[in-house]
């Protein structure tokens, strides 16, 4: 019992794990459901002097972590780890990302953007996942993952142009298989499983990621997924971001799951837990996942542990619902930091290189930013014109008609 | 030719796309080895093999979202769903997802999906056996919703359906899939979407209608015909878009119109008829457009079926009443 107790404990605790933070095991699992139980078992006693216990299965989650909160080495190193130049180039990406989210935020602030989603503190779950995928795999996204996005060739002017109202950013020019951002929760979940059967029926070597948040967990999509893509052994990585918070609901009232990476294990599939603020260990479990996957070996749920440093969006205030401290907590484990002084300390990286990095990163998302700034406003006709492959005809008279009352002078109805 | 019912009209014309495009995959519940409950998919799996007749998990918002995935890497999924009641939960992905992946990424992805699903009262059947959600569906931008009312159709139809580059919802007679035979040709050609069929060419009366109903409509014609009146029925076909045109011609030449559904009246696809010969066929009408339709209520059971489901009689008697109209 007391080992049970204990295990909860650490589970409860994001700041001190182990590296099998939880464990959960179908014999042990037996003790607490009795003592619930407490009288019906005493009254079957009466009945009954011998209880056979059976166990029918057995798991546990395995927690991942490479470097902890100071970029101090915990575990040995995944091999692709000891290649610093791998190392630098995913942090680079990280602030590159952070650099981009920072921009977006303040066009934002300043009315030149929309609604905008940040990904402030999950930059390593990003890097991890976008630097493991393959070209010719599909990612299926949330609103929260133009991190992935951008390395997977997504400029961040196309991103700016999304948010700033404009579906031409959904039409990126690479990759063009992957979704657009799925705003609605958990539904890209089974829009993975098909991709991923897909991939499996054509026999092709390709792999469907599909990200989604903590909140997304509960949804009817993400077990129906889960569970398809397990039923048929699928080519498919489900990684949940577990920031912690679905705008103002926290993990735990989310689920009384000890783990959200145990969610794997009723679909008969891998389930594991890493610390996502660690980009080695989120790096490590997606290659690991994704080889397997690639080589038939099905599907993988991967729980990436973090914390939501932003706002929920731009439409938010976080203050209102979490203390202030837990945030300044939260801000001591964030991802860049680490691998800045894991990198500082084995000499890959300077403060020279810090300088050159932050300008190049201000002066690309500058840049992006303009070009999104001077993109003329989308014509009126779009709204009709990729609806069907060809407009119905009957369909040709509203869309006269929209054409008509728009604005001769090219602006739109804000304008 | 072979005569044929709906549901082995169904069955012809998905043996012949699975034959023709190896990207066309069929999926849903017991549609493998049992070959539907309907049997709509009987023969397949023997054919083509469980990697493209495909029976899922019990989760029919998982065979709407998976074919999603499947269409916009390319493949051409047919779903069935057992009953359109049980085709309310796929509304999400079909709304959010279907209608709007080439909108959403101005063409980069689509979805050339078909969700296939029995509807319509009179089978005696449980709860949730008997609906009719095709103005649901209707009002979904961004795809197709299609009923058809005879083999024949039905194998043309379906054809097109599948064939068609953007989701189209294929809704099927439950009441008329062993009803009657009908020659169908298995020529492997489609009949055109968006456009209504003309099943009866008359002067006197425009009957507009679809699905199960038209089946009732035409034998009310035969016995107007019998008393004189010569009334033009056109069956809809595709209840989204609506080829308004045929309707509004049809009724220019008769004067006269009266909608027949076994939906419920409000916010139907006949109020949809309606409003639209009010704005722009107004002037043609000589009575005023009446709608037969089920009353705005639940389903009923078994026993009050037939009383919740428009007949021959309340056609009839809505006919009359539009003739007798000053």
């Amino acid at each position: 019992m007391a080992g049970v107790e204990q295990r909860a404990e650490i589970a409860d605790d994001i700041v001190e794990r182990k590296h099998i933070a939880q464990s959960l095991n179908g014999k042990q699992a037996h003790g607490p459901a009795r003592e619930r139980a407490g009288g019906f078992e005493a009254k079957m006693a009466k009945h009954s002097t011998h209880t056979i216990v059976t166990i029918a299965a057995t798991f546990q989650i395995e927690y991942q972590q490479f470097l902890d909160p100071h970029g101090k080495v915990v575990s040995p190193l995944p091999a692709f780890a000891n290649d610093k130049a791998a190392l630098v180039s995913l942090y680079k990406a990280m602030v590159l990302m952070r650099t981009y989210d920072a921009k977006a935020i303040a066009l934002q602030r300043t009315g030149q953007l929309g609604t905008f989603s940040s990904m402030l503190g999950k930059e390593a779950i990003e890097a991890g996942i976008g630097a493991a995928m393959a070209k010719d795999d599909v990612f299926l996204c949330t609103y929260r993952e133009n991190g992935v996005q951008i390395l997977r060739g997504v400029t961040m002017h196309e991103l700016f142009v999304y948010w700033g109202g404009d579906e031409r950013g959904s039409n990126f020019a690479v990759p063009r298989r992957d979704f657009p951002m799925c705003i609605t929760i958990a539904s890209q979940c089974l829009h993975a499983v098909g991709v991923a059967y897909a991939m499996k029926l054509r026999k092709e070597p390709r792999v469907a990621v599909c990200a989604l948040g903590d909140g997304g967990t509960s949804k009817g999509d993400f077990y129906e997924g889960l569970n398809a893509a397990g039923a048929w052994q699928l080519p498919v990585v489900f990684v949940i971001t577990n920031n912690q918070w679905a705008i103002s609901v926290p993990r735990k009232a989310q689920t009384s799951a000890q783990t959200l990476a145990q969610k794997a294990i009723a679909a008969g599939i891998a389930g594991v837990q890493v610390d996502g603020n660690d980009v080695i260990a989120v790096h490590h479990a997606m290659r690991e996942a994704l080889t397997k996957a690639r080589a038939g070996g099905g599907p993988t749920l991967l729980e990436a542990v973090s914390y939501r440093l932003a706002d929920h969006t731009t439409a938010d205030d976080a203050s209102r619902y979490r203390p202030p401290e837990e945030v300044a907590e939260a801000w001591k484990r964030e991802p860049i930091l680490r691998l800045r002084n894991y990198l500082s300390e084995t000499g890959a990286w300077s403060k020279a290189q810090e300088e050159e990095l932050l300008k190049s990163c201000n002066e690309q998302v500058q840049a992006a930013a303009q070009a999104y700034l001077d993109t003329p406003a989308p014509p009126v006709e779009q709204m009709f014109d990729h609806l069907y492959a060809t407009l119905p005809a009957a369909y040709a008279p509203q869309r006269a008609a929209a054409l008509a009352s728009s604005r001769s002078d090219g602006t739109d109805h804000a304008g | 030719m072979a005569q044929i019912t709906l549901v082995e009209a169904v069955n012809l014309a998905l043996m012949r796309a699975m034959a023709e495009d190896p990207d066309v995959v069929v999926l849903g519940e017991d549609v493998g080895r049992d070959g539907g409950v309907f049997r709509a998919t009987l023969g397949l799996l023997d054919k083509f093999g469980p990697e493209r007749v495909i029976d899922t998990p019990l989760a029919e918002n998982l065979i709407a979202g998976m074919a999603i995935g499947m269409a916009a890497e390319g493949l051409k999924p047919v779903c069935e769903i057992q009953f359109s009641g049980f085709a309310y939960t796929t509304l999400d992905q079909i709304l959010n997802h279907a209608g709007r992946m080439r909108h959403r990424t101005q063409g980069r992805l689509s979805c050339p999906m078909v969700l296939r699903t029995p509807c319509g009262a009179g089978i005696h059947p449980p709860e949730h056996h008997s609906e009719s959600p095709d103005a649901m569906f209707a009002h979904i931008p961004g795809i197709r919703v299609v009923y058809a009312s005879s083999p024949k159709r039905a194998y043309g139809l379906l054809l097109a359906a599948i064939r068609d580059p953007d989701p189209v919802i294929f809704l099927e007679p439950t009441r008329l899939y062993r009803l009657f035979k009908e020659d169908v040709a298995d020529s492997g050609d489609a009949l055109a979407l968006d456009a209504c069929y003309t099943l009866r060419e008359g002067t006197d009366i425009t009957l507009v209608t679809w699905g199960a109903m038209v089946h009732e409509t035409l034998q009310v014609a035969d016995e107007l015909a019998e008393q004189g009146v010569v009334a033009e029925v056109i069956d809809v076909a595709t209840l989204k878009p609506i080829d308004f045109d045929t309707i509004l011609a049809s009724v220019a030449k008769t004067g006269r119109c009266v909608i027949v559904t076994e939906a419920p009246r409000h916010c139907s696809i006949a109020s949809e008829i309606a409003a639209t010969l009010a704005e722009q066929g107004l002037l043609t009408l000589l009575a005023p457009v009446q709608r037969v339709t089920a009353p705005d209520v639940v389903v009923p059971l078994a026993r009050l079926e037939y009383h919740y489901l428009p007949g021959k009689q309340q056609i009839a008697a809505a006919v009359r009443k539009t003739l007798e109209f000053a």
